[in-house]
């Protein structure tokens, strides 16, 4: 796989400026029109779910993708953004403030701006490990204190509010999920290009200089702990944003919002969709919202199924939904991306069979350790599998072992077919 | 006019192993100066006292008549000091273009800016242009550092530490590894680039060393032994027997 580069060389022509400007565009129109094509009430909570894990993701990444910072405890901030948004909207509506829900995000941007100031400074003075641990420490601390601090945090049942209780914005009261929708919608754009821009700024180039090498950058006239814990104040602030969005949405915020899962689902996330790439953590926020609703509707298990796809996602994968995207970009701009269409369909068959053998090997046994008096039907594909049947049994085995010895196959005609399409790529001068 | 760099005295110890012995350097205003030695001698070490890398144990290291010791290597580099490293030092994911802007921002006055694009600075954009171009890797520029050959991550980490300007460069032994031609281009490079600046050069190469240089410091177990031109290094006979006379057999 080719190293990603973080920075695009300058765009000069016409017509980049076009496409380039056209892709916003298209991604707000993108947003606009979503709920009218998905209308029912079921998708309107998804995407609003989706868009507040976007703006939390990205945030995250001006840490692990832009600087080289690995936090584990990033909820943190988008927690206090939760809670001071819900105090916020309290105090607002208790004292009728003229002040619309729409600029509620800006009470947890500011609330996550000024915790990551206050801890940012701490935490930052080193990367790497001493990072991770800290930010660790300072989640834990703040997690547990959400339970101790009852006044403000609510304990155990959390802070509500009433999001209608607040004055009208141009007549919207903010009632029904559709105005959420657009009102998170709008946040998203409005952050994610923030964010983007941040990476084009002197100090977004200077955070990737830290993130490759924080010991070149002293030499280079930067202190990188001044730039680190800058970034880190970025993050913090969208961060705040998200948690307050999330406030917004739920009307409640509690100890969950800050604590250790929280941190870990971003990261994850994060990871899944690409750190290398702005629009990876986007792709990721999509990917694991849904994977979350899907799966734990589906089974009981469903962590254990995150568990495998992180795991496979850092083996096989380690840049993400958005490196495997981007690791086809020459052979698309070579022309010679369907050279390896016929290897994919080829190894689709086995590696399904593959995923499905795992993962009726996975139900069944679920089926009788952790949920003894639940159903015996699983549903896979369509398919109804009796997990107490012995010849469901034979055939998870069946189709896991067969199918992993099938699949290995064609994975090694995949990286042939690749080779063949990478070369003829190079061949019209496309660096592959 | 103040010494460039003035060492006074300084000493550096890693425990209970004096690395840096009583060390006394001069090097003067718009001068190249060459430190050269056996292996272990402490001419990294030395470097590593300069740009503030590490801290003297005792003494004193001058920029420019300013006390510098004990300051971070960014405030030392502010001060107008630069330095290249022995292996090589760059942002391996980052583009050769990125490499070069980035250490040309913090000299152009855009810091930590988070205000303005970075692409719309024509001052920063017209530098970086023009240091790739001196350091023939203006058609690279799009490729990542860490896919370099040697020798043009080499010439990368020379632009790196000069891009930001400083009167004062240091270089690491920056022709190490090269062939007899690349060696040839590195030396025109340097020769140059350093024009109207200080220079102090750490070189094993000794046609480098007497072909660059204006004044040589030769450095044994911690302690300059000598310095002085090229002829008088030549001639002297301690730096025979204590260096030159190791190299020749």
């Amino acid at each position: 796989m080719s190293e990603p580069v973080t920075a695009p060389a300058p765009r000069t022509t016409r017509a980049d400026a076009l496409r380039f400007y056209g892709l916003w565009i298209a991604g707000a129109a993108l947003l606009l029109v979503l709920p009218l094509v998905f209308s029912s009430g079921g998708s309107l909570t998804t995407f609003s779910l989706i868009g507040i894990s976007i703006i939390f993701a990205l945030s995250y990444n001006i840490l692990l993708g832009q600087t080289g910072l690995l936090s584990f405890g990033h909820a943190v901030y988008y927690g206090i953004g939760g809670f001071l948004a819900i105090h916020g909207m309290n105090a607002i509506a208790g004292h009728e403030w003229p002040i619309p829900l729409p600029f509620v995000p800006l009470i947890g941007g500011m609330a996550g701006l000024i915790f990551a100031i206050i801890l940012g400074w701490v935490s930052t003075e080193r990367a790497g490990t001493v990072f991770a641990m800290i930010s660790l420490g300072v989640g834990e601390l703040v997690a547990s204190s959400a339970l101790i601090l009852r006044s403000f945090f609510g304990g155990e049942a959390g802070v509500t509010t009433n999001r209608t209780d607040l004055p009208a914005f141009f007549g919207l009261t903010f009632g029904p999920q559709i105005q959420i929708y657009y009102l998170i919608a709008a946040w998203v754009l409005i952050s994610t290009i923030a964010m983007y821009a941040l990476t084009r700024t002197p100090l977004g180039r200077v955070c990737n200089a830290v993130r490759d090498n924080p010991e070149r950058v002293q030499f280079i006239g930067y202190n990188p702990h001044v730039v680190r814990y800058i970034a880190f104040c970025f993050a913090g602030f969208f961060a705040g944003i998200a948690g307050a969005l999330a406030a917004i949405n739920f009307e409640i915020a509690n100890s969950a919002y800050l604590g250790l899962v929280q941190s870990g689902v971003v990261l994850f996330a994060t990871f899944i969709g690409g750190v290398a790439y702005f629009f990876g953590p986007i792709l990721g926020a999509i990917f694991v919202t849904y994977l979350q609703l899907g799966l734990t509707d589906l089974t009981a298990v469903w962590q254990l199924y995150f568990g495998i796809i992180f795991i496979g996602m850092v083996m096989f994968a380690p840049g993400g939904l958005a490196g495997l995207i981007m690791m086809h970009r020459p052979l698309a701009r070579g022309g010679t991306l369907h050279m390896l269409l016929p290897a994919y369909l080829i190894a689709a068959v086995p590696t399904l069979a593959l995923a499905g053998g795992v993962i009726l090997i996975i139900e069944t046994v679920s089926r009788y350790v952790v949920h003894a008096d639940a159903s015996t039907m699983v549903n896979l594909f369509g398919i109804p599998f009796d997990t107490s049947q012995p010849v469901t049994w034979v055939i998870a085995v069946v189709l896991t072992v067969g199918g992993f010895f099938v699949a290995r196959m064609t994975w090694r005609g995949i990286a042939a077919a690749w080779d063949r399409a990478a070369t003829a790529a190079r061949d019209k001068g496309h660096l592959a | 006019m103040s010494a460039a760099i003035e060492i006074d005295a300084v000493n550096k110890s890693f425990g209970n192993a004096k690395i840096i012995r009583d060390l006394n350097l001069r090097v003067e205003q718009g001068e190249r100066h060459a430190i050269i030695g056996p292996n272990g001698a402490g001419k990294s070490t030395t470097f590593n006292l300069i740009s503030g890398y590490i801290t003297p144990t005792s003494g004193e290291v001058r920029l420019n008549g300013e006390v510098i010791s004990g300051l971070s290597p960014f405030e030392i580099n502010r001060r107008g000091l630069s330095r290249s490293f022995q292996v090589t030092n760059v942002f391996g994911r980052m583009s050769v273009w990125e490499n070069v802007r980035c250490a040309v921002l913090w000299a152009t006055g855009h810091r930590y800016a988070f205000w303005k694009n970075v692409d719309s600075l024509p001052e920063v954009r017209q530098r970086t242009a023009a240091i790739l171009e001196d350091i023939n890797l203006a058609a690279r520029r799009d490729v990542p550092a860490s896919l370099l050959t040697y020798a043009e991550q080499r010439a990368l980490e020379i632009g790196i530490t000069i891009a930001g300007g400083a009167n004062v460069i240091l270089l690491d032994e920056p022709t190490a590894g090269m062939s007899r031609a690349e060696t040839e281009r590195a030396v025109e490079l340097i020769r140059r680039l350093s024009e109207g600046r200080t220079l102090v050069i750490v070189e094993h190469d000794m046609s480098v060393v007497f072909g660059l240089a204006d004044r040589i410091s030769v450095l044994v177990y911690g302690q300059i032994i000598a310095s002085g031109t090229p002829e008088e290094i030549r001639g002297n006979p301690k730096v025979k027997e204590a260096y030159l006379g190791e190299e020749a057999h």
